[in-house]
């Protein structure tokens, strides 16, 4: 089937999905691109700062955001899938837009004024666009039977004043249930992963990690759809208990159900293999 | 006649309230914790406040005080991750983890004794990463942080297992102009 013509937006992948989830970019660029949506690399990006940066250098975090805000070409939306690099972006825009001594900051290191008309998005804002209906790649492919716990993480929750717009709440369900999946209600859709106390206190987050896990397993569910590399990540690594259901990034769901051939080499990726479940529901041979 | 009895709790000091450092909070954070009325929504919902010293909403009465040993000292402002869970929970939109940041920063430029040594160590080695190469390189991140650590051991399993599922890669992805990040580390 054709895919639908292509809309160009440049894409900042930040440094989990350019690395530790390469299957969540790979997946993401694949069902984005079936979608109508065509990812452009924003040429030579950096890192937003991720949690530490504004963490203990609140200055850095705003000069590193910003370079990467000078780097994207005019015209066209900056998206990221990321919802951490998408809140550092936007807070770095933020204070642009609210701020003349950042301004000034951001002409003189760059070079030129900033962009007030640059429009930062993640990619569930581009997708609540999609018209799922009549998009060739969603139709005529088997229906996925699949119960997921939708999990969003603290992807949810912002600080005041980026709170303008859309939270994305329940475009998982909406959408994967568009596409034959059942979705269920449970305790932790929103319960944060502890993100990168992973490293210096995994014994904080192995009990929260575990018990998002028990949750979902406890109410029904056969996996888990995450909408964040990090919380992905952090479940599949610090989690101890004896068998985990699988965690599926939201792009492989999303590409699977558009039919592709390359979901071998996502899957083959996670510690938690969700080839057998796939396989006993005959989605995958 | 009726006699009160007020509860024992530790001592606060008038001469120990330091406005200035409240002010120079409230400045950096860019928002007003002034106005917390100690409802404890924030407390509640906070997926780690089993691990703080003192409740979130602690820290803003620290703050409102101008408590400065006390909101420098505490393990609160390492522990908190920056959710927002207590954002969105908080009925007097106080961005709360801004305050935690400011206090922080505030920490370290003091010199502070770090009471969470290990996750500012690891927030060190993120930064160092992105110095570097503009980019966070996990699997050298966790090799310093660990070898600073005197710690080789603990995580092995996880490392050898992420390396089995090629998610730590050897080598690091790097910015070209990577002066053009550099630059940013030398103020």
């Amino acid at each position: 089937m054709p895919d639908a013509p292509a809309v160009d937006v440049s894409y900042f992948p930040g440094c989990s999905l350019a690395t530790t989830a390469k299957e969540n970019n790979q997946s993401l660029i694949e069902c984005c691109r079936k979608m109508g949506i065509h990812m452009i690399e924003l040429a030579d990006w950096n890192c937003c700062g991720s949690s530490s940066a504004h963490s203990i250098n609140h200055r850095l975090a705003f000069d590193l955001a910003c370079r990467n805000l000078s780097l994207a070409p005019p015209g066209r939306p900056l998206v990221a899938a990321c919802p951490s690099c998408t809140l550092r972006l936007k807070h770095a825009q933020h204070l642009l837009k609210n701020d003349g001594a950042a301004r000034e900051r951001y002409r003189q290191l760059w070079g030129k004024p900033f962009d007030p008309d640059l429009s930062i998005r993640h990619f569930f804002g581009l997708l609540a666009e999609v018209d799922l209906e009549r998009l060739p790649a969603a139709n005529g492919h088997a229906r996925i039977d699949l119960i997921f716990a939708p999990y969003y993480g603290c992807m949810l929750n912002r600080p005041h004043a980026l709170r303008s717009g859309s939270d994305h709440y329940g475009i998982m369900e909406k959408t994967l249930g568009g596409l034959g999946l059942r979705s269920l209600h449970w305790a932790y859709a929103s319960q944060c992963c502890g993100t990168f106390l992973t490293v210096a206190r995994p014994d904080i987050v192995t009990p929260k990690v575990n018990a998002i896990l028990q949750g979902a397993a406890e109410s029904g569910a056969e996996c888990i759809v995450t909408a964040c590399a990090m919380c992905h990540m952090n479940l599949e690594v610090r989690c101890t208990l004896k068998n985990p259901i699988p965690i599926f990034h939201f792009s492989e769901i999303l590409s699977l159900a558009f039919g592709t051939s390359n979901a071998q080499n996502w899957f083959s990726r996670h510690l938690i293999d969700p080839r057998p479940l796939l396989k006993r529901k005959g989605l995958m041979s | 006649m009726a006699v009160v009895t007020i509860p024992k709790g530790p001592t606060i000091r008038l001469s120990d309230l330091d406005l200035r450092f409240s002010k120079e909070i409230k400045r950096l954070a860019g928002t007003d914790f002034h106005a917390c009325l100690q409802c404890r929504s924030c407390s509640s919902g906070c997926p780690f406040s089993d691990y703080m010293d003192y409740m979130p909403n602690g820290v803003m009465r620290l703050v409102q005080l101008g408590l400065k040993a006390e909101a420098l000292a505490c393990n609160t402002i390492w522990i908190c991750v920056g959710c927002h869970t207590c954002t969105i929970q908080c009925p007097m939109a106080i961005d709360i983890p801004g305050v935690m940041d400011a206090l922080r920063e505030r920490a370290l430029a003091e010199h502070v004794d770090i009471i969470e040594p290990d996750i500012l160590n690891f927030h060190r080695e993120v930064l160092s990463s992105i110095e570097r190469y503009g980019r966070t390189h996990k699997l050298e991140i966790m090799m310093r942080y660990k070898l600073k650590k005197f710690d080789l051991l603990s995580d092995l399993n996880v490392g050898m297992r992420m390396m089995a599922k090629r998610k730590l890669d050897l080598t690091p992805s790097r910015v070209e102009r990577v002066g053009d990040v550099k630059k940013l580390f030398q103020e």
